[in-house]
């Protein structure tokens, strides 16, 4: 069963304006329950548009948005209530702080779904955990903390939110490899753990590769591809006519390849790319020794 | 919603309005606006109407944006309206009289005459932003306030200081915007619940938002000392305002405008 199921959209900045643009060109997907979906395509292709309209905060001008098989529009006055199922992580969530301490601000998201105190200290407490945020820096002022520490604040306070569908807009935009790192690995601990959706708007290919199940491909406001990573990635080719290129890694396979090395080209991660390289080996030297 | 504020947005073209020099059309806008407020009758407000529709259409600019720009102060007209159609009072008998309320023939008069009066010069004054850009904009008022120069006055300073509020128009719209979704997102009620929550509810958007504009404003500071910026003395322009022939044409054909306009008021009766 499909947790999020968009048919038809479509949507246009500034229609019958001389300005006007099309950003969404009639998109039909479906996103299955518990999957790491990862969204790439040139900047302006639509993806943030698009994830706008995962949780209500655009509403589309034509087509409709299903969540849990329901459109999310039909009752408007319960869209709340798809905000608190579709957690959204913006670009730079950390501009959105505005509490005295991490305690409270990590809070305002579930108070705001009206849950008893007791409920909101565990939910803050869990959320902190995942996101890897010390009882120190909880007590302390967000504005004190780095840009990384933030911006794990911020996503702590979607977390604390327990939404079933978490969607993240460049969470690891301008951070050091260290920083991206961790809040990955914690995103996807956290959807591991919960068995929750995850989609992640990225530009980096490693990034992609290395957590996601599947990738939706966006070129024009349109859907070019939704496969999973090792599908999506075969396609080397079109995918650098778009402009947004493949892992570094696979890179690196590809001119072996070309360079005569008998070696597979389906590999994204570095793991895997160490376990393709031993096997080489050992063939090769099981064919020296025979 | 926030998307429908207009005021500062400059739609760049290629029409004679936009590339009528900015000092005159400032002067010009200046003009109009006086114009407009000493037409007394009927016939020259609908030669002010059919002047500003005309320079409009000649603008390029569609007429959609004129609606948009008027929305948001449909409540000030009907202000407008509300007070003056009980507080006039004329000199004959009131059309309706309810006892405690008297309308006249006056107040309603007045009102047509005002709200036509407010309609269009929005409608010119907008005009002025949506072809001129921002940087025009101030470059024109710099220099029509370069006489005050001579009593002390910050000119310079003046005018950059406008630019730069300006230039901040659309981009804090777009980051209030942001805000606003990302606590939005977090359930933050924004558009219900009662006025003190209401109140509340702004407290997530505006503590972010002060936050970026002070840090925007620093960042901007340190880009502009980076450039050894210091002020208005010995700076020199890129684009050298200039008067041409086209400028000086334009400049005479709206001043005919204007006195035909101002001429009704010796043939046909004041209204007001």
């Amino acid at each position: 069963m499909s947790v999020l199921k968009v048919e038809n959209l479509s949507y246009t900045y500034n229609p019958d304006m001389p300005n006007a643009v099309k950003a969404l060109d009639n998109i039909n997907l479906e996103i299955e329950e518990g999957t790491f979906v990862g969204v790439i395509g040139h900047t302006g292709c639509g993806k943030s548009t698009l994830i706008s309209h995962f949780n209500g905060l655009t509403k589309p001008q034509e087509g409709r948005i299903l969540l849990d098989g329901k459109d999310i529009w039909t009752e408007w006055k319960d869209i709340r209530q798809v905000r608190f199922s579709v957690g959204m992580v913006f670009q730079y969530p950390e501009y959105q702080l505005f509490e005295e301490t991490c305690y409270k601000d990590i809070a305002f998201g579930p108070k705001n779904m009206g849950l008893p105190e007791e409920e909101i200290d565990n939910r803050v407490k869990m959320a902190a955990q995942f996101c890897g945020i010390t009882d120190e820096m909880l007590a302390g002022s967000p504005f004190d903390l780095s840009g990384g520490q933030k911006r794990r604040i911020a996503i702590a306070g979607i977390i604390a939110m327990m939404p079933r569908v978490l969607v993240l807009d460049e969470p690891c935009a301008g951070l050091d490899p260290e920083g991206r790192e961790l809040i990955l690995s914690q995103v996807k601990n956290y959807q591991q753990t919960t068995g929750c959706t995850v989609i992640l708007v990225s530009h980096s290919m490693e990034d992609i590769a290395n957590y996601a199940d599947k990738v939706l491909v966006m070129e024009a406001g349109t859907v070019y591809n939704y496969a999973t990573t090792e599908e999506v990635f075969a396609d080397a080719e079109n995918l650098s006519r778009m402009g947004l290129g493949i892992p570094d890694i696979t890179k690196v396979f590809l001119k072996l390849k070309e360079m005569g090395v008998d070696i597979g080209t389906d590999v994204y991660t570095i793991p895997y790319a160490v376990k393709q390289l031993l096997k080489y080996k050992q063939a090769k030297e099981a064919a020296k020794n025979a | 919603m926030l998307k429908d504020i207009t005021i500062g947005q400059h739609f760049p073209g290629n029409s004679p309005v936009h590339k009528l020099d900015p000092r005159l059309k400032i002067v010009l806008t200046v003009a109009f606006v006086v114009v407009l407020f000493m037409s007394t009758n009927f016939v020259g407000l609908f030669l002010s109407a059919v002047f500003t529709l005309s320079v409009f259409k000649l603008s390029g600019i569609p007429l959609k944006m004129l609606q948009k720009s008027i929305k948001p102060l449909i409540p000030l007209i009907f202000f407008t309206v509300f007070l003056n159609l009980f507080f006039i009072k004329g000199p004959g008998d009131p059309l309706i009289n309810l006892g405690f309320v008297k309308i006249y023939k006056e107040a309603i008069l007045f009102i047509i005459v005002m709200v036509c009066r407010i309609i269009f010069l929005i409608c010119g004054t907008s005009l002025l932003t949506y072809t001129t850009s921002p940087i025009m904009l101030t470059d024109g008022l710099e220099s029509l306030m370069k006489p005050l120069n001579k009593i002390h006055f910050p000119v310079h300073e003046m005018a950059m200081m406008m630019t730069i509020a300006l230039r901040f128009i659309p981009t804090l719209i777009e980051e209030t915007d942001k805000i606003m979704n990302a606590q939005k997102s977090r359930g933050a009620m924004l558009d219900s619940g009662s006025f003190a929550d209401r109140i509340k509810a702004l407290v997530p958007i505006l503590i972010p938002l002060f936050i970026s504009s002070l840090r925007r404003a620093e960042e901007l500071a340190t880009a502009m000392e980076c450039r050894c910026y210091h002020g208005g003395e010995g700076r020199t322009r890129l684009k050298q305002l200039k008067i041409t022939g086209d400028d000086i044409r334009s400049a005479v054909l709206c001043c005919v405008c204007f006195v035909i306009i101002l001429s009704t008021r010796m043939f046909f009766t004041r209204v007001i």
